[in-house]
């Protein structure tokens, strides 16, 4: 780098350039929280979905799936695993677990109740009525 | 050594460098848990080895980070550190919470330890990355904070070069992102939202800092290299990395239930991403060539350069690989993503502790570099674990591929499990290539305890 850039101007660069572009992120965060409501499904959260997310979070069920994309990469998608299965169907899943097959991938048993698992249910409904611009590409998650 | 106080960071390394094989370890059972699914199970359920593997992970970066600054900043502010029996405290502090929150993991049901731990109070836990219990973030606050006391008055009262504020920067942005880990809001797109301000704002941010001023240092003492030609590429990195990576914080937003724009404004800044990562391998090459000494130690100028290749493969390559919205609608949350995490993680902090390491270690021990025998065994270990990474996420990447392919582009998509089926071979050699960077890793400590003529006493 030649003479005439100085390591004034190159620190002067530094913090006006990131103070600028944080600001702008800030600027973007503003928009996004206002626009939020059209689009994150907030109404349906009641405080059985509250529940719901408190039993996701305190079984870790993200160290193993992935949650709109986000997690772990090791078991399915859970994002829309109520529109694939319903809620039936996960009800009936929790309760038969572990499948014990043979060097098939294990999911614990959690031992949740019947008032848990209509908790769990719902947080999981809750989530799938996200509008996540059409992720994922199929069912399948 | 010039600074006794110095001496403080070794414990620091020990630490990170054990914390280390036990990542690794559990990197190999969750591999072997891929292929063989019931392999340990219910004793070690696959989530439980990954909050291991993961925490280990951030918590011996966060040592080495702790303890590379206790070494550097006395050197480059050319005064002892302001407190070094705060520095032990801390340390011990941080390693036995750190131990007690593994083994919480290992023998506590993860409920049970929420709830033993005051989640009901403030639900924290079970985010990824963040598993923490609220005891061991609100510990990590205050280690963070005496930490970032004692560097900060040792800055204040000593010289104040640009690398020592670049990293105070950077170590006080790491503390302040992640009080976002306290704030998990019940909506989850807000949830989500803000947890990223931790986790993007760390690796694509503020932790880039640190990696810039921790290459600069050990640059200039291997290279001797005039120090404004260095302060002045330091400071063109940083802002490249901070002017694409806050904006680029947008690449997570496009399937979360954030607003559409998101996919413009994070595309476009994230593909700028990889320029920052470039400018450090350029940096690293350029100062080595512009060389004015033959620094005794070899092997730390070949983590230097391998830092700067590898951060930029992984962070720079595999990270724009599926960084525009199109693209990442079809690999979010796939293979592809766990490959290019693997690869950026390595050779972005990964290496650069260890760059630090090698250069300090020998010092710290009374010598300016380790004998031929030792270094050359240390090279060895680098190539082997370097490798064995690159195979890592080629194999990944391999099996990304077919994932997205058979589960997602297809008209007739398969289901999760049975697309999974499919890539058994990949993961199977991915779990080969494990072994090999384990074995590479086995190396690495036993180089540090091979004899011979170690190279120079240590110059004041
Ligand atoms: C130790 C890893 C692990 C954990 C933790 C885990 N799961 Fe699973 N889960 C699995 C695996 C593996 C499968 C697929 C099993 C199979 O197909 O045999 C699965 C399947 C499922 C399915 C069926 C998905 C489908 O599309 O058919 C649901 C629903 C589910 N899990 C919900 C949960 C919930 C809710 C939690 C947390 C309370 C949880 N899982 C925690 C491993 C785990
Ligand atoms: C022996 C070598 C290793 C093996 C076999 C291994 C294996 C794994 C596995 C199976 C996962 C879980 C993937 C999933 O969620 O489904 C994982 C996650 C992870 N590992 Fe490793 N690992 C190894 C080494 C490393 C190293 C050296 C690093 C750091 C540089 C690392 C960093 C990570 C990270 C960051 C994650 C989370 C990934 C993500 O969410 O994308 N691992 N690892
Ligand atoms: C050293 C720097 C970097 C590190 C350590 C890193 C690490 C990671 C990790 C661990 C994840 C997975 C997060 C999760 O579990 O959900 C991730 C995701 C991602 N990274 Fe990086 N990254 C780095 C730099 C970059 C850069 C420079 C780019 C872009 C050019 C990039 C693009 C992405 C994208 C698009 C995702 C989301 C993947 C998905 O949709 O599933 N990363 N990164
Ligand atoms: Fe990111």
């Amino acid at each position: 780098m030649s003479g005439i850039f100085t390591k004034s101007m190159a620190r002067n660069i530094f913090y006006g350039g990131t103070t600028f572009f944080f600001l702008l992120f800030l600027a973007l965060t503003f928009d996004t929280e206002r626009e939020l409501p059209n689009r994150d499904n907030r109404a349906a959260i009641t405080p059985e979905v509250a529940a719901g997310k408190h039993i996701w979070e305190t079984r870790n069920c993200l160290g193993c799936h992935t949650l709109l994309g986000e997690g772990a990469y090791f078991a399915p998608e859970l994002g829309n695993v109520y529109k694939r299965r319903g809620g039936d169907f996960i009800k009936g899943w929790m309760q038969a677990m572990p499948t014990g097959a043979p060097g098939r991938r294990q999911m614990p048993q959690f031992n949740l109740t019947d008032e848990e698992l209509d908790q769990l249910v719902a947080f999981l409904k809750y989530t799938s009525e996200i509008n996540t611009a059409n992720w994922p590409p199929n069912i399948e998650g | 050594m010039q600074y006794k106080s110095q001496a403080v960071a070794m414990p620091y390394f020990i630490a990170a460098i054990g914390l280390f094989v036990g990542q690794i370890i559990f990197g190999l059972i969750l591999g072997l848990q891929y292929v063989v699914g019931d392999f340990l199970f219910p004793e070690i359920p696959f989530n439980v080895a990954r909050m291991v593997h993961t925490n280990l992970l951030i918590v011996w970066l966060l040592f080495g980070f702790m303890g590379a600054a206790y070494y550097l900043i006395p050197e480059e502010t050319e005064t002892e550190l302001f407190s070094p029996k705060l520095a032990l405290a801390m340390f011990w502090i941080f390693l036995v919470a750190g131990a007690l929150t593994i083994v919480g993991y290992l023998l506590v049901p993860y409920s049970t330890l929420a709830s033993m731990t005051g989640n009901d109070i403030l639900a924290t836990m079970g985010r990824e990355f963040l598993e923490q219990p609220l005891l061991t973030k609100i510990g990590i606050v205050i280690v963070a904070l005496a930490f970032l006391f004692n560097i900060t008055m040792t800055v204040l009262k000593g010289r104040k070069t640009v690398i020592s504020i670049v990293l105070l920067l950077g170590l006080w942005g790491l503390a302040i992102f992640f009080l976002f880990s306290f704030y998990n809001p019940v909506n989850l797109v807000r949830d989500k939202f803000y947890w990223w301000w931790v986790v993007h704002l760390w690796v694509e941010g503020v932790w880039e800092l640190i990696m810039a001023a921790m290459l600069a240092f050990v640059l200039i003492k291997v290279t001797g290299v005039d120090r404004e030609v260095i302060e002045k590429w330091l400071y063109v990195i940083i802002t490249l990395a901070l002017v694409t990576g806050i904006i680029g914080t947008g690449h997570h937003y496009f399937w979360i239930g954030t607003p559409e724009y998101w996919q413009w404004w994070g595309s476009i800044f994230s593909a700028l991403e990889p320029i920052p990562f470039f400018a450090m391998t350029v940096f690293a090459f350029n100062m080595v060539n512009r060389r004015r000494r033959e620094h005794p130690n070899k092997a730390a100028v070949l983590w230097a350069l391998g830092t700067g290749v590898m951060a930029f493969l992984g962070a720079g390559v595999w990270g724009f690989l599926h960084t525009l919205a199109p693209v990442n609608y079809f690999t979010h949350g796939s293979q592809i993503t766990a490959a290019h995490g693997h690869m950026a993680f390595y050779g972005a902090y990964v290496m650069v502790v260890i760059t630090m390491i090698s250069y300090a270690m020998p010092i710290l021990r009374g010598r300016a570099a380790n004998s031929t025998k030792a270094q050359v065994l240390e090279m060895w270990a680098f190539w082997l674990m370097t490798i064995a990474m690159v195979f890592i996420t080629l194999f990944l990447t391999a099996a990304g591929i077919l994932q997205v392919w058979l589960q997602r582009v297809s008209d007739t998509p398969m289901s999760f499990m049975a697309t999974q089926d499919q890539l058994m071979l990949f993961y199977w050699m991915r779990e080969w290539a494990g072994v090999m960077f384990f074995i590479g890793l086995l190396a690495y400590l036993a180089s540090f305890f091979v004899k011979g003529d170690a190279k120079g006493v240590v110059h004041g």
